[in-house]
């Protein structure tokens, strides 16, 4: 592809990738747990209300948990078996998160799919079964899919931008299924397309992925005759690039306002593996409750590429791949520059896990931290224009409910002011502060 | 921060050469001065001692390199517990000191030892002899230094005692003039600065504000009439290079925004050319920067980052 690569116009870090740990492993699946623990809250909105009791069986994607009113995503059963009971799992953000925990049916038989002519449905079904799969954005932010695809009719949608930048280090998921199921990620678009009712589809890809963008181009070529048009767009390997708001002023030029949404500029965002799960829930109506992660870090003894059921617990995992490492140093759910670092591996994976990184001492800093000494360099790399420096020094002088005047809520807390910082200052950890503050 | 150490050696190992190897033992006592006083005051006020990161090592050159290479050998200890113990430590310690601690150091001794930090000055040795000034010490020798002929004796006397003019940008670019013991040469100054700035340890932003400011303000009004100055001899002499790179750069004591750090730049050319034709001071760019220090937090507040997409109105 002789295409300039795309970016966006401001900060942005060169992180060290360590994607060669997995980008050449294909995906495997891991054999199905004993015991899930699904979470009921895996979204961006109200959690869910158990529609099961103790002791029900249930099978492989059955409905177990659903948000009657406010912004939300259904839960399914990963497994077929027994409700064991209901509980509270560990969860990196809110410490324990309640959950429903499944007894696996060992002797059940899996659940089949077969295809359905998804262009014979009308835009409600469509929509209907994207939302009964309970799909959600599982680049990561976990926003409900069917109500971002139901913008307000004002909006003007005229582009659909696909993301498979795939920026955080480690990761190679997006990158797996890009290369190992392009046809079922543009069958996905095609069916936003459609959904939407408009013809522009751009697929952002880093440049570090060559072998996916050949493949999803190869793959998009047959839909281009169908009166779509789907293009891949190489984007420069920079840190945050795959950020939503930076993506599409990388593809588009456009800019979305401070606290706008990406419709306010006539676009809609969807991670390639979202689009994937579009697709698995409108044609093979399947609901999401598989996921595919990165297991990496030189803290792991194999690290790999897996499909796993929704409610895993990391401890099967890291039992499958041969267990730690003894340099282990920390484990970190997502990457390391967004990730949250967890202090169990009883923990189970949520849909909107993209990877776990098991690092050792040698890719961690542990420097404590020192006072900030102005260099700008934050400045610099922020890619929102924002001054973390001073939100970090008002934090620490106890004055963090006046750190809004620094933007402290444009701030996605992408972590390159904290990557960049000389003087190793958890700045993201200071912002994430002062957002809770100043909100009370 | 050892890499800016890295770039100021070069000046150093010049330093030896033309003013004799008491510089060296005066740069190492400033430097163990500095990093002493630095382990004694962090364990006074309990902080962590840090000694290890250089930033007081980088403190003991920067001192160094700014007073005359003929003082004597306890003069830079009296500059670095200045330096060090009052102008960052009882301000806060590192991140916290309003002023650049060398230039504070510098300041003190030119206040309390007026005539040695003000005329102990060599002339350059042409021979490599560099144990000349030890052996015959240095009072019988002083010299004065280029800015400080040009202010009392003008032009004139600046082209008879250092040869043609063409001589004297050569010699000065090179560092073979007198001055302070690491402010001579603007050739190596320049080369670790631009280094610096190659590995984004500094921005151009400042640099290039206080050399061209200084050298348009002294085209402007340097001469007997209006847009005669010397420009290039102007920047050349005196602490320019030093200062511009390596003083005013420091990440602490100035702003951290390009526009800030213009401004702030350009506020340290124009006081540094103020000073040298109108003040009492041949040499300003010290004082200038240290009334610009206290003026760089206020630049960061007036000179935002330009917010990628800023929001309207109050926050939700």
């Amino acid at each position: 592809m002789s295409k300039t690569l795309l970016t966006f116009p401001k900060g942005g870090v060169h992180p060290r990738e360590s994607k060669e740990l997995t980008e050449h492993l294909p995906i495997e699946t891991l054999p199905i747990p004993e015991e899930v623990e699904i979470l009921l809250s895996q979204h961006f909105g109200v959690p869910c209300e158990p529609l099961v009791k103790k002791k029900d069986a249930v099978t492989e994607g059955d409905m177990i948990g659903e948000v009657k009113v406010g912004l939300g995503a259904a839960i399914h059963a990963s497994v077929s078996g027994k409700i064991k009971n209901f509980t509270t799992s560990a969860n990196p953000v809110s410490i324990s998160s309640p959950s429903i925990a499944i007894e696996t049916d060992t002797g059940a038989k899996p659940r089949g799919h077969t295809p359905c002519a998804w262009k014979d449905l009308s835009r409600g079904e469509i929509l209907e079964k994207i939302k009964k799969a309970g799909i959600v954005g599982i680049g990561g932010a976990g926003f409900p899919t069917h109500v971002k695809l139901s913008p307000p009719p004002e909006a003007n949608v005229d582009i659909l931008i696909l993301n498979g930048a795939e920026c955080e280090p480690y990761l190679t998921t997006d990158h797996r299924l890009m290369l190992e199921r392009p046809e079922e990620i543009i069958e996905g678009a095609k069916i936003i397309l459609t959904l939407l009712g408009i013809q522009d589809c751009r697929i952002g890809i880093e440049a570090n992925k060559a072998d996916a963008a050949e493949a999803m181009n190869k793959a998009s070529q047959a839909a281009v005759s169908n009166g779509f048009r789907i293009s891949i767009d190489p984007l420069e390997v920079k840190y945050p690039q795959g950020s939503e708001k930076q993506l599409i002023e990388s593809i588009t030029g456009r800019r979305v306002p401070g606290f706008g949404l990406p419709f306010d500029v006539g676009a809609i965002v969807q991670n390639v593996g979202t689009a994937r799960a579009i697709y698995e829930a409108v044609v093979l109506d399947k609901p999401l409750y598989e996921k595919v992660i990165t297991i990496s870090g030189r803290g792991i003894e194999r690290p790999a590429n897996l499909l796993v059921r929704v409610g895993t617990k990391l401890s099967d995992i890291v039992s499958f791949l041969g267990g730690t490492r003894p340099d282990l140093a920390k484990v970190v759910m997502g990457g390391p520059m967004m990730g949250f670092a967890v202090p169990t591996l009883d923990i189970p994976i949520t849909k909107t896990t993209s990877g776990v990184a098991f690092l050792t001492d040698d890719e961690i800093d542990t420097t404590p931290h020192s006072p900030c000494i102005r260099c700008g360099w934050c400045i610099e790399a922020c890619p929102m224009g924002l001054s973390p420096n001073e939100i970090g020094i008002y934090v620490e002088g106890g004055r963090a409910e006046e750190t809004s005047q620094f933007g402290l809520f444009e701030c996605f807390e992408c972590g390159c002011c904290a990557y960049t910082c000389p003087a190793k200052r958890p700045l993201v950890q200071f912002i994430r502060l002062a957002k809770m503050k100043a909100r009370k | 921060m050892w890499t800016v150490v890295v770039c100021l050696l070069p000046p150093l190992v010049l330093s030896v050469f033309i003013f004799g190897f008491q510089t060296l033992i005066i740069t190492l006592i400033s430097v163990g001065a500095c990093v002493a006083t630095e382990a004694v005051s962090q364990k006074v006020f309990r902080r962590p001692i840090t000694i290890r990161d250089g930033s007081a090592v980088i403190t003991g050159l920067l001192l160094a390199y700014v007073i005359p290479p003929g003082v004597s050998y306890w003069t830079p200890v009296l500059g670095a517990v200045m330096a060090i113990y009052v102008a960052k430590h009882l301000l806060g310690g590192i991140g916290f000191n309003i002023f650049n601690p060398a230039l504070i150091g510098r300041a003190f001794l030119v206040a309390t030892f007026p005539v040695a930090m003000t005329s102990a000055w060599l002339p350059p040795i042409r021979n490599a002899a560099i144990f000349k000034y030890m052996s015959s010490g240095v009072d019988t020798i002083s010299t004065a230094t280029p800015l400080y002929v040009l202010k009392h004796y003008g032009i004139q006397a600046l082209t008879e005692k250092f040869g043609t003019m063409s001589t004297i940008y050569g010699d000065f670019f090179l560092g073979w003039r007198p001055g302070s013991i690491g402010e001579t040469s603007a050739f190596l100054l320049l080369l670790g600065g631009l280094y610096l700035i190659y590995k984004k340890y500094i921005t151009w932003h400042i640099p290039t504000s206080v050399i061209v400011s200084i050298a348009f303000l002294t085209w402007m009004f340097g001469g007997k009439t209006l847009f005669t100055g010397n420009p290039l001899l102007a920047v050349l002499s005196g602490g320019v290079m030093l200062g511009a790179f390596f003083m005013a750069t420091d990440y602490v004591t100035s702003p951290s925004q390009p526009t800030g750090k213009l401004v702030f730049g350009i506020g340290i050319g124009a006081l540094t050319v103020l000073i040298r034709l109108k003040g009492g001071y041949p040499e300003g760019i010290c004082y200038a920067i240290l009334l610009m220090n206290p003026l760089s937090s206020a630049l960061e507040g007036w000179f935002r980052p330009k917010r990628f997409a800023p929001e309207k109105g109050a926050f939700k």
